[in-house]
């Protein structure tokens, strides 16, 4: 993870303010920052999605490409998921450094994705055995402000909503399989992403747990839990995270926050997502510049 | 303005309940006032300063055919033949008799480094800080053994420069009582060129929060230390819960530190007093949010405009 070093005075203040339910920027602990979502920021892109979570800059970028289905799952497209940490976002990612960060995350990814009744992946076969999309999802972290799951997860989504498949007509002429690939930019299909999760950290400082933790209050957790939750509540996936050990009772808890703010987090992401699109073409691009 | 202020009711009661506040992108700061064209003297890097030959070139311009150009994005500033440019956004350039806040980030020998947002880690010297109950000697092999127990790596610092060396790296001091150690409270990082240079930059603020304007663009926000209590250069520290109205007070200022520095508003004390007075309207969290944040600058601003100094 990417550390900032805190005196320990600076520590105990976070660690009694959590205590409090009163945090550095006088938020209560199941809060979070201020959060905003573009879609379709990338013309080369099918979906593209870019979120900024108070400092946290993360750009989604999905590309779908047909293949052949993995062997075991003959009737069901993919996603792979491939995450980025720009040398921009901390000195630190230079070279190799991001890495075991990126496969953390890639990996928290797959495994929330991984999960039969969440995103369906039998939207993406276009003959079954034969021929899948693929979608790619290329993340770049642009910039490290704290809680990097849950906006990579939140960018992926607003993606996966912007995403748009050319739509496909097969053909079969004496056995012969052929694929027509429509050209139009306006014959495309949406895919059905709304029940995709949202990951949920959850950070335990001193005896209290919070959501959406800062920068410094990462610098003050000894233990995480990571867990991908759907719109309806069902949690897909769970991961704890950090050198301290949890008590069963408080991950029950912790447990329970996560469900009911992955819940309202999905259903504000879908919000504002459906407002960005009612806006349609009206909307005004923000871009990079700050 | 009352049916402006009612939605805005109605939409942060929606937030409240909800507990997360997703927002577009696009509808963000669509009516920022246009203030640009007010600012005459500002310059991206590449523009043309002046054509004239009979200026002198100073920091942030560079010269070519004669002509002045700016190397960064800031404000002009001219002192009878000297031009430089003000970046907005910069690290910090040091200069002797600032008050600065610092990071240790080494112990090393017989000094620290300390990072105060300047290009280059700054030095404390183990001879310029006060030891532990304001003993003035000759710094011994045992004091140099018990550096790492005065301050160590990622302890906070108030301190002035004291030196600038040959490479631009800072030398610091706290020798005085009013520089040391820092204890519980907050540190916020702004651009430096944000800081109004001040008499003081120590601020006991009427709130009940005090607050350090480091020139070097970080703002310490601490609670009120009794002054009745023996100044130690930070040594003791009181590590006891700081109360919960006093927290939110911290957490207020720093949401006006944030909101002022968003708005590229001079800090010192009156301008952080008041944004702080103005936010009073809202909670605590709803500070945060943009429009909030710029209806309480507006109303700041207007207030300075009619009375500040």
């Amino acid at each position: 993870m990417v550390d900032v070093q805190l005196s320990d005075a600076e520590k105990v203040f976070i660690l009694h303010g959590v205590q409090d339910n009163c945090r550095e920027d006088g938020r209560g602990c199941e809060d979070y920052r201020h959060l905003e979502i573009e879609t379709s920021v990338m013309s080369n892109t099918n979906g593209s999605a870019r979120v900024r979570l108070a400092n946290t800059d993360i750009l989604v970028g999905v590309k779908a490409e047909l293949g052949t289905p993995s062997p075991e799952k003959l009737n069901k497209g993919r996603i792979e998921f491939f995450v980025d940490c720009s040398a921009n976002a901390t000195p630190e990612f230079e070279g190799r450094g991001g890495e075991d960060l990126a496969t953390d995350i890639s990996n928290m990814l797959y495994r929330a994705y991984d999960c039969p009744n969440c995103f369906d992946l039998q939207q993406l076969c276009v003959i079954p055995d034969q021929q899948c999309w693929i979608l790619y999802v290329d993340i770049l972290l642009l910039e490290c402000g704290g809680n990097l799951f849950d906006a990579t997860s939140l960018a992926v989504k607003a993606a996966l909503f912007n995403t748009s498949i050319p739509t496909v007509t097969v053909t079969k002429d004496e056995g012969v399989v052929d694929l027509e690939i429509s050209d139009d930019p306006y014959d495309v299909q949406r895919l059905d992403m709304k029940s995709s999760p949202c990951i949920v950290t959850l950070s335990k400082v001193g005896h209290s747990h919070v959501v959406d933790a800062s920068q410094k209050e990462e610098c003050c957790t000894l233990a995480r839990l990571i867990m991908g939750v759907t719109e309806k509540g069902t949690i897909t996936a769970l991961k704890k995270e950090g050198s301290g050990s949890l008590d069963p009772t408080s991950i029950e808890d912790m447990m329970e926050t996560g469900r009911r703010v992955g819940e309202s987090l999905n259903k504000c992401l879908m919000d504002a997502l459906a407002e960005e699109e009612r806006q349609g073409t009206k909307k005004k691009s923000l871009g990079f510049l700050r | 303005m009352i049916i402006t202020h009612l939605n805005l009711g109605i939409l942060l009661t929606r937030i409240w309940r909800s507990m997360v506040d997703v927002r577009i992108a696009g509808a963000r700061s669509s009516t920022k006032p246009n203030v640009s064209a007010e600012i005459s003297n500002l310059v991206t890097p590449g523009d043309v300063i002046t054509a004239d030959t009979g200026f002198m070139r100073g920091h942030g311009t560079y010269m070519e055919d004669e002509k002045l150009y700016a190397s960064v994005a800031g404000v002009v500033e001219r002192v009878n033949k000297l031009i430089c440019v003000k970046p907005l956004k910069t690290r910090y350039n040091g200069e002797i008799g600032d008050v600065v806040i610092g990071r240790i980030l080494e112990v090393g020998t017989r000094r620290w480094k300390v990072d105060t947002h300047a290009k280059l880690d700054s030095v404390l010297m183990l001879s310029s800080v006060n030891l532990p109950g304001g003993e003035l000697r000759r710094r011994s092999e045992e004091d140099e053994k018990m550096m790492r127990h005065y301050l160590k790596e990622g302890d906070l610092i108030s301190a002035e420069v004291q030196s600038l060396f040959s490479d631009g790296a800072l030398s610091l001091h706290t020798r005085s009582l009013k520089y040391g150690k820092l204890s519980q409270g907050q540190l916020v990082s702004i651009s430096p060129s944000l800081i109004k240079r001040r008499k003081t930059h120590f601020h006991n603020l009427p709130c009940g929060a005090s607050i350090i304007l480091g020139n070097n663009g970080y703002v310490w926000i601490c609670p009120t230390i009794n002054e009745e209590v023996e100044q130690t250069g930070g040594y003791e520290q009181n590590l006891e819960p700081i109360q919960k109205s006093d927290r939110e007070v911290i957490a207020r200022l720093r949401n006006c530190v944030l909101a002022l520095a968003e708005h590229k508003m001079m800090l010192y004390d009156t301008s952080v007093l008041y944004t702080f007075e103005a936010s009073l309207r809202y909670s605590v969290k709803e500070t945060v949010k943009p429009e909030v944040m710029a209806d309480i600058i507006e109303v700041a601003q207007q207030r300075l405009e009619r009375e500040g100094t």
